[in-house]
């Protein structure tokens, strides 16, 4: 029998408690093939985070450690420093990392930190049930902000890519999706960039990964990844914001 | 570093703790402990160490948890009010069962209040500051010398129990200076298996973890912790105790309280009143022992304290009420006179 | 005396918390019981400072000077908040180039230095603190004054150690007024 098909190595055979349809499944393994495809499963450590993520360490074999909501760079600064030959990776969802950890995100961005980052943005609070996130549209409808998110009185989104493209520390930052095939291959490109940049000590590397949550946006996943494609794409163009060594690589 | 040299206490802290083999350090600026990054920021780079100044001291703290959880030793210092920044990451050591060492160097309170020493922050740290059932193990220094030798065992209680540990000194022993002797010689360090170093596909996966979703098991959990910490209360309480043999009234006091009651003890010695000093080194566990045993010969007792009276429950609790206790106390960065103790002995009533 | 306790009081960078180091550390090389307190915060940055030390045969209790045996005042602010506080019998010395009126107290000695003066008629500006420590030492015995070179040295960090010499010039200008 050929085998056509399987689980990467670094994932456990744990069963993934989210959603169908969600899209953190496909995120995972984007994270896992690449750590088995660059042997580094023995000596990689991930940050979970808190929010949909936050049970992250039940599906890596890596070493993993689980931060207070917002904290995970700081967590992972902390890893990095003590070991510099590990790899270490957070992975963060946009209340966690754009919210609440903001300043983490940008200082350890800032300090060019050997980390990487996977940030996924889904425009909405999973785990708690459906409230604005940062990253929410604007007119989006969340649980808090149930007559579609009002500029005038809470604001406008994040663009974590870009902000953080204006500064010296980042190596790397590329926003992708994983709506359909063609984006969650590039996406797998970009996730093993990342990490290929670490253990190269290339230093800071981010990949906002554009996501669905079909529950809480109230949509068939099908509908979400249409909406993905004609709402969030618009307002966050995927693309490299900024690669310190581009010209080398390609 | 044999010899006896002058230092001021949070530097002593710095060296100590480099001597005891800490090699990660994580702050953020904050008077009066200022001193404690200064200090590592030099020494750090040039024995292959990390000092690191954060952004914020939640950052801080939760870049200690990452090198804890990577199984170094690790410390973060601040005052008052960037520990109340650190006590999120407290609570968290204290779940995920993470050695550490916090400095706490207190100022006045609440609020940003001032820069001046206080032990305001006593009901904080003796019951654990961040959510959650947990303690920290809290030590209280009463020289510049205990400032440093506090700091190797703050170290090594930590890891031995697995649970943060907190140096509670206050502004005056950060900023004075007195001889000591950096003597850290045979410093325990403990086995950490559990550490996330890399599984090099050897071993199943390490998880530095404080959620549990299931009831049953989190209770299991805390209970176990628990377990541990009566274990600590049994074995590592420590107090000085000063002229109690024969005392009629008991002072109570620690850090640089009891300094200051020391001269008031003897003063009151002097007219013949018997009264003794007990301080309590650890404050968490608290001496509860050593106090009930000197309330079966005493008849008052006095916690001298920097605070609106956060340590006289612990002594009320630890001699079960049994006898009364009075308080003396400076606050807002005022530090009482030994005459002020003293007139508080005078009015004890027989 | 078995217990010295010393208040220096100035404006900060006057180096009222060096002087006290000082002494600090020839209590230390005697192998007596020292402590050294200094004020902190912003009122280090400009204006008032001050530092107390204790020289003791006995483990000192409290580092806080609130009842000097020697007040050391470089200023008059400093002067008139602790003159009161000195202890019968005990000695205020003055930098009498700053402060320009009579001791009240009559119950304690109290030494006149124009310090500020000496110190700027030798270029040695900045120094007057040594020019008063010179004095205190003088007229007090607190600590053997031939012992001067050896707590320079350890007070004086290495790369400074150019300014040795006239520390001890300022030392000696005081101890022989």
């Amino acid at each position: 029998m050929t085998v056509v098909f399987e689980k990467p190595k670094a994932l456990t055979d744990n069963e993934l408690h989210y959603c169908p349809g969600c899209t953190h499944g496909i995120i995972h393994r984007l994270v896992a093939e690449t750590i088995d495809e660059l042997g580094i499963e023995g000596k990689t450590i991930g940050i979970a985070s808190v929010g949909c993520s936050v049970l992250t360490y039940n599906y890596f074999t890596t070493d993993m450690v689980q931060a207070a909501h917002g904290r995970a760079p700081a967590v992972a600064t902390g890893v990095k420093r003590a070991n510099p030959d590990n790899i270490v990776f957070t992975y963060q969802g946009d209340g966690d990392l754009a919210a609440i950890g903001t300043a983490e995100t940008v200082h350890s961005a800032a300090r060019g930190e050997n980390i990487t980052v996977i940030f996924v943005n889904n425009a909405i609070y999973g785990m708690t049930g459906g409230q604005m996130a940062p990253t929410t549209l604007p007119g989006q409808v969340t649980q808090t902000s149930p007559y579609g998110r009002d500029v005038k009185t809470v604001g406008y989104p994040l663009r974590i890519c870009e902000m953080l493209s204006e500064l010296d520390g980042p190596a790397y930052l590329e926003r992708v999706a994983v709506n359909d095939v063609k984006s969650v291959r590039r996406a797998k490109k970009a996730i093993k960039k990342a990490f290929t940049y670490q253990t190269e000590g290339k230093g800071f590397s981010l990949i906002e990964v554009l996501s669905t949550c079909p529950t809480n946006w109230g949509m068939t996943p099908q509908d979400a990844t249409q909406w993905l494609e004609d709402n969030m794409k618009p307002y966050y163009p995927l693309g490299v914001y900024k690669d310190k060594y581009a010209k080398e690589d390609e | 570093m044999k010899d006896k040299v002058l230092m001021k206490g949070n530097e002593a802290i710095a060296e100590a703790a480099i001597m005891a083999g800490c090699r990660h350090y994580f702050g953020y600026p904050i008077t009066p402990q200022t001193e404690v990054a200064a200090y590592m920021a030099k020494r750090m780079p040039k024995i292959g160490g990390t000092f690191l100044q954060a952004e914020s001291e939640i950052s801080a703290v939760n870049m200690v948890i990452g090198a804890a959880a990577a199984g170094v030793r690790a410390m973060t210092s601040s005052s008052s009010p960037g520990i109340s920044l650190k006590s999120e990451g407290l609570s968290y050591m204290a779940g995920c069962e993470l050695p550490a060492l916090i400095v706490n160097v207190q100022r006045g309170g609440p609020g940003l209040g001032g820069i001046q020493p206080s032990q305001s922050d006593y009901f904080q740290a003796t019951r654990g500051g961040g959510h959650g059932d947990y303690h920290m193990l809290v030590l209280a220094p009463g020289s510049i010398q205990e400032m440093a030798d506090m700091t190797v065992k703050g170290f090594e209680l930590a890891e031995t129990y697995r649970m943060p540990c907190m140096l509670l000194a206050d502004g005056t022993m950060g900023q004075m200076m007195e001889p000591v002797v950096l003597n850290v010689d045979n410093v325990k360090t403990a086995e950490k298996p559990w550490a996330v170093t890399g599984t090099k596909c050897e071993r199943e996966h390490n998880v530095i973890n404080s959620l549990s979703l299931v009831p049953e098991e989190l209770e299991k959990w805390n209970l176990k912790r628990y377990e541990r910490y009566a274990c600590i209360e049994e074995n590592e309480a420590m107090a000085e105790e000063f002229m109690t043999e024969d005392a009629d009234i008991i002072v109570v006091a620690f850090g640089i309280a009891a300094r200051v009651s020391k001269n008031a003890v003897v003063a009151a010695r002097k007219e013949g009143i018997k009264v003794g000093l007990i301080r309590p080194i650890t404050l968490w566990p608290f001496p509860k022992k050593i106090l009930a045993n000197a309330a079966q010969q005493a008849k008052h007792f006095i916690s001298v304290e920097l605070s609106m009276g956060q340590m006289i429950e612990d002594v009320e609790l630890a001699i079960r009420c049994s006898r009364p206790v009075s308080l003396c106390t400076r606050v807002g960065g005022v530090i009482p006179s030994p005459e002020e103790v003293l007139e508080a002995i005078h009015k004890v009533q027989l | 005396m078995a217990t010295t306790q010393i208040l220096f009081a100035g404006f900060g960078g006057q180096g009222i918390l060096f002087s006290g180091k000082f002494l600090a550390y020839e209590g230390l090389l005697e192998d007596r019981q020292v402590s050294w307190l200094p004020s902190y915060g912003p009122e280090m940055r400009g204006g008032t400072a001050n530092c107390s030390v204790i020289l003791s045969d006995d483990p000192i209790g409290s580092p806080i000077v609130s009842a000097p045996d020697i007040l050391i005042a470089m200023n008059l602010p400093s002067y008139d908040k602790y003159e009161g506080s000195v202890n019968v019998d005990g000695y205020a010395f003055i930098d009498s180039s700053l402060i320009h009126r009579e001791a009240v107290r009559n119950d304690i000695k109290t030494v006149y230095v124009p310090a500020t003066q000496i110190a700027a008629d030798n270029s040695l500006e900045g120094l007057a603190n040594m020019v008063m420590v010179g004095k205190v030492i003088k007229e007090t015995n607190i600590i053997p004054f031939e012992n001067i070179d050896r707590a320079l040295e350890k007070v004086i960090s290495a790369r400074h150690q150019n300014l040795a010499e006239a520390n001890r010039k300022a030392l000696a200008l005081g101890y022989n007024l």
